[in-house]
């Protein structure tokens, strides 16, 4: 297979594209669909500094090294889960990377903040333990952009995590979750910060062939958790489609983007109040982060 | 030839000398699923591995995020 750009021997193939490159065109095509993504959508400017949500994982460490490599002011964001050893490991990673190429790095820890770490928050709440940890993850991420002066959050979330979560919203009709779903999040109130995945053009055999070729050394472990995720059915049933034709899966996301995203987003108005308990926004009175730390503290 | 898989890691013997892409097939590997890795290099499916070849087959997946 020949590299489309140069002829020379290819690395990668990407069957949706029809196209196949070597390593240094890759990464050239790789950051142009991260910059299409960031200007498409005004999702970041030189002058502003932005979060980068970073796990230690090949998609979030890849979105940042494109970010700082092309000159954004970035500062990352690593959230301790305490979930045994992958959060152990997951966290050297990233001072590795922070470290190496000498960017900053804030560190925050579940367990201080809710009042335990995201293995027993799943056993207090009997719930799986991807729901604490998610509505724990959102919730740090937007108080921790406040309190370090900083507008926006850039997340890793990659085109088989955004067809995936549109898959399971579509398959329950969750029009909230579908009117939110977007690649760009506009502030919607003075306490929450804006959020962008400008991954979200690239799929996560891309981003990971990106982070090799990179030699960036990330985790490949994943979190013990993940087993038997919904999200995870929901991919293989999508990588089924998208074996049998190339592109479904970006057509399927692109598709809702462009024709069917505006009207669920017309039909969602909501009412932001700021909560009683710790004043970030919510929609009731305490928000669900103060009532996760409340059940956690009565366990206690 | 050796292929090395992961999470967690193990190891297969397979028959080399044939393309990347019949191996996949032959473990019953999606290509969209996996980097195919071999020393410091990317293999695109279509090309042959040798008998004394290792490759590794990392999968690309992440997730279970809510
Ligand atoms: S898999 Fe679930 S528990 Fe593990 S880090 Fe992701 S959201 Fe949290
Ligand atoms: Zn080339
Ligand atoms: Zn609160």
């Amino acid at each position: 297979m020949k590299c489309r750009k140069c002829g020379g021997a290819a690395a990668l193939e990407l069957r949706r594209h029809n196209a196949a490159f070597c390593a240094p065109d890759f990464i050239e095509f790789f950051r142009n669909q991260v910059r299409e993504a960031i200007r498409r959508h005004r999702m970041l400017t030189r002058d502003e500094p932005v979060l980068v949500a970073v796990s230690g994982g090949k998609d979030s460490l890849a979105l940042w090294d494109v970010l700082a490599e092309d000159g954004y002011r970035t500062t990352g964001l690593y959230l301790d889960l305490g979930i045994f050893d992958y959060s152990v490991e997951s966290r050297a990673k990233c001072e590795a990377f922070a470290a190496a190429r000498g960017l900053p790095l804030v560190v925050r820890r579940v367990a201080d903040e809710v009042g335990a770490p995201v293995p027993v928050i799943k056993q207090v709440t009997r719930r799986p333990p991807c729901s604490g940890c998610g509505l724990s993850k959102r919730y740090l991420m937007n108080r921790a952009a406040l309190e370090e002066g900083i507008p926006v959050v850039a997340t890793g979330h990659n085109l088989d995590d955004e067809a995936a979560t549109l898959f399971g919203s579509v398959l329950h009709w969750q029009t909230e979750s579908l009117a939110r779903q977007s690649p760009a999040l506009a502030s919607s109130h003075p306490k929450l910060v804006r959020k962008v995945k400008p991954l979200y053009r690239l799929s996560e055999r891309e981003t990971a062939a990106y982070a090799f070729l990179r030699r960036i050394d990330y985790i490949v472990e994943e979190c013990p958790f993940a087993v038997g995720a919904t999200s995870i059915a929901h991919k293989e049933a999508l990588n089924r489609l998208e074996d049998a034709s190339p592109g479904a899966k970006h057509n399927f996301l692109f598709g809702f983007l462009d024709k069917a995203r505006p009207a669920f987003e017309r039909a969602e108005e909501v009412d932001l109040r700021e909560c009683a308990r710790c004043g970030q926004v919510t929609t009731g009175t305490l928000c669900a982060f103060c009532k996760l730390a409340d059940q956690v503290k009565r366990a206690g | 030839m050796k292929v090395v898989l992961r999470n967690p890691r193990r190891e297969v013997e397979v028959a080399g000398n044939r393309r990347v892409k019949d191996v996949l097939r032959e473990l019953a590997i999606l290509p969209e699923t996996v980097l195919v890795i071999r020393g410091d290099d990317l293999v695109t499916a279509d090309q042959v591995v040798a008998d004394t070849d290792v490759i590794e087959l990392r999968p690309v997946m992440s997730g279970g995020r809510a």
